[in-house]
């Protein structure tokens, strides 16, 4: 998409649930644009069944004219891989935060990592449980107050961010894909998504793209300060690009 | 690769475990979702080595939630999906199916009770019973057979599925560590030869069509914004599971009529309380039976009917009044005595039953 056309709405998203339900701010729609220019690029509206985790992710719901499956709190891998495994015609895409995919359900996302399921996994970063009003997330950062951290996430006492894509790139086997996008790069986000579900179309394994995204609500920051959090603080423990291609892929960095 | 799974009607010798796996097949489940437990892995065991010849999948997960919300996904695709579990894997079974009784997911689940609570053995027991019938955070919308041998399982285990389609509720076979790992002899067969048909399965996702020309998409809820959503949704699937439960409720008695105590008793301890009734009778005592098949829906209004003529009820478990729980609920305002015979995670002989029910008379 060039940056001189006027923004447009994705083709498979759902004019009637628009204006979305995220807050000002939020960055799931940027995330969920990335995804429906994913789908209208690939053409495969048809075919896609979306399952939201609980949290923020849920609000997606009726985000798009796609099936949709609204599932628990870190479950939905394996309700979109029990999907994919009965219909592998299916393109299954699993949404979820940062709690989802690297607390509750961690182990759903590393087993299904290790078994190469072919399902693609979107998990969206934005250091914090946002539904819940703030609470500290696996990847919250040292130092970075929440709900549960008032004086700022204390290592010691709480460990480092998890850093998830390297996690899952550790795990799985060739055949993978895992990256690691910003919604401050929408292109690129829409690349890594697009690739992402091509692994999974094509039968090659595993795919899975984290993206850094912003919480101004919880957060408390203005717009200057939040994009300066997504594009310079988060960047210091999350570093965005490709992290693991199959060999027949070319990868790219953000550098 | 074989036609059938079962041409016709065989006679068979068989554990429990072995039985469930060929009724699934002879059934037509496609797909087993499923993680290691005792007393239910040889389910797994037969069913992976049958199921390739006949086309048939299977997943093993990472653990009982995975093995329940895959099989929810299963469902979803429209195929007829199961799992099974036994104890802490149908305590973390049930997250799913309360999501499967939201959604009216027509989950199959097989349970091969052992003891309890924690992890506790890997034997025998009743006591999930209250967690079958009633666990997450719902309302008990849900069907739960309670088998008592070989035959009936196989013969429920066929019936689960088409129940589950028919009605779209989340089914269970309740069994239990004696079932799954004794042998028995039993008829397996075609469900096709006995006159069964076999409800035909529809995909909740990627139905036949384009969205936007022919076809909607299906946006699949389990969270609602008020109150009022909440309590409309859940006043359609009470009033529908009301509706269907006097079709679905099965249960067995004897000697109802006269008798002065009647023997209530469920799934394999059935089997002592049936030898004692009879033994009982041969002796000119006046006592009966009284068998719930099904636990949810309870038969709640014929057991009344019972507890009005008889002088006491003796309810008979191997768990400390999971069943008398039910029984109770079912009968509440009756005047009739109640007696336990209560063996949380042991076996219950005749004898023993029959040395109660002399003890009460």
């Amino acid at each position: 998409m060039s940056n001189h056309e006027l923004p447009r709405m994705p083709k498979s998203w759902r004019l009637e649930s628009k204006p979305h339900k995220f807050c000002p701010g939020c960055g799931h729609g940027l995330v969920l644009k990335a995804l429906g220019m994913a789908i209208d690029e690939l053409g495969i509206q048809d075919r896609v069944v979306f399952g939201c985790d609980i949290g923020c992710s849920l609000l997606a719901w009726d985000f798009f004219n796609v099936d949709t499956i609204q599932t628990h709190h870190g479950r939905t891998t394996p309700v979109v891989t029990g999907v994919k495994r009965a219909n592998p015609e299916a393109i299954v895409i699993a949404y979820m935060g940062d709690g989802g995919g690297y607390a509750i359900g961690s182990q759903h996302l590393v087993n299904a990592a290790a078994r190469n399921e072919l399902i693609t996994a979107i998990l969206v970063n934005n250091t914090n449980y946002g539904m819940t009003g703030g609470q500290m997330a696996p990847t919250t950062l040292p130092g970075q107050k929440t709900e549960t951290t008032p004086y700022g996430r204390d290592v010691k006492e709480a460990g480092y961010p998890t850093q998830g894509p390297e996690m899952v790139a550790a795990i799985a086997r060739e055949g993978a894909y895992v990256a690691r996008g910003t919604i401050a790069n929408l292109k690129q986000l829409t690349r890594f998504i697009k690739k992402a579900l091509q692994n999974q179309m094509e039968g090659r394994g595993f795919s899975f793209v984290e993206v850094l995204s912003a919480c101004p609500t919880n957060w408390r920051t203005n717009a200057k300060d939040t994009w300066e959090f997504v594009e310079k603080e988060m960047t210091k423990y999350f570093k965005v690009g490709e992290i693991k291609v199959p060999a027949a892929e070319g990868g790219e960095t953000d550098e | 690769m074989a036609d059938k799974p079962i041409e016709g009607e065989k006679k068979a010798f068989m554990t429990g475990n072995e039985v469930v796996a060929w009724a699934a097949l002879a059934a037509g489940a496609e797909i087993m979702y499923g993680y290691p437990i005792t007393p239910q892995n040889e389910i797994m065991h037969y069913w992976t080595r049958l199921a390739p010849k006949f086309n048939r999948k299977f997943l093993q997960t990472e653990d009982e939630l995975s093995a329940g919300f895959t099989t929810i996904g299963g469902v979803l695709a429209g195929k007829r999906a199961f799992t099974a579990t036994a104890g802490p894997g149908n305590t973390l079974m049930q997250e799913p199916m309360s999501m499967a009784e939201m959604m009216r997911l027509p989950t199959v689940v097989v349970i091969q009770q052992r003891g309890g609570p924690s992890t506790a053995t890997v034997i025998y027991s009743q006591q999930e019973v209250t967690m079958t019938t009633y666990g997450g955070n719902g309302e008990g919308l849900r069907i739960v057979y309670s088998t008592s041998n070989h035959q009936e399982l196989f013969d429920y285990t066929i019936k689960a599925f088409n129940t589950a389609w028919k009605y779209r509720f989340p089914t269970f076979i309740l069994g239990d560590g004696y079932q799954a790992k004794m042998r028995e002899s039993l008829t397996i067969y075609d469900p096709e030869v006995r006159g069964i048909e076999m409800v035909p399965t529809t995909p909740y996702v990627l139905r036949p069509g384009q969205i936007g020309v022919n076809r909607e998409p299906n946006h699949l809820r389990n969270t609602y914004n008020t109150e009022e959503e909440l309590y409309e949704v859940l006043q359609k699937h009470i009033s529908a599971y009301n509706e269907v439960a006097p079709e679905i409720v099965e249960y067995q008695e004897f000697g109802t009529e006269d008798a002065e105590i009647v023997v209530v008793s469920h799934g394999v301890v059935f089997r002592s309380c049936k030898g004692a009734v009879q033994e009982l009778r041969e002796e000119g005592l006046r006592v009966g039976y009284f068998r719930p098949i099904t636990l949810r829906p309870f038969p709640g209004e014929q057991l009344r009917k019972v507890a009005e003529r008889a002088r006491m009820l003796l309810i008979v478990e191997s768990a400390y009044g999971q069943l008398a729980k039910l029984v109770k609920d079912a009968i509440f305002g009756c005047s009739v005595r109640i007696e336990g015979l209560f063996k949380p995670g042991v076996g219950i002989t005749s004898e023993e039953v029959v040395t109660k029910v002399k003890e009460l008379l």
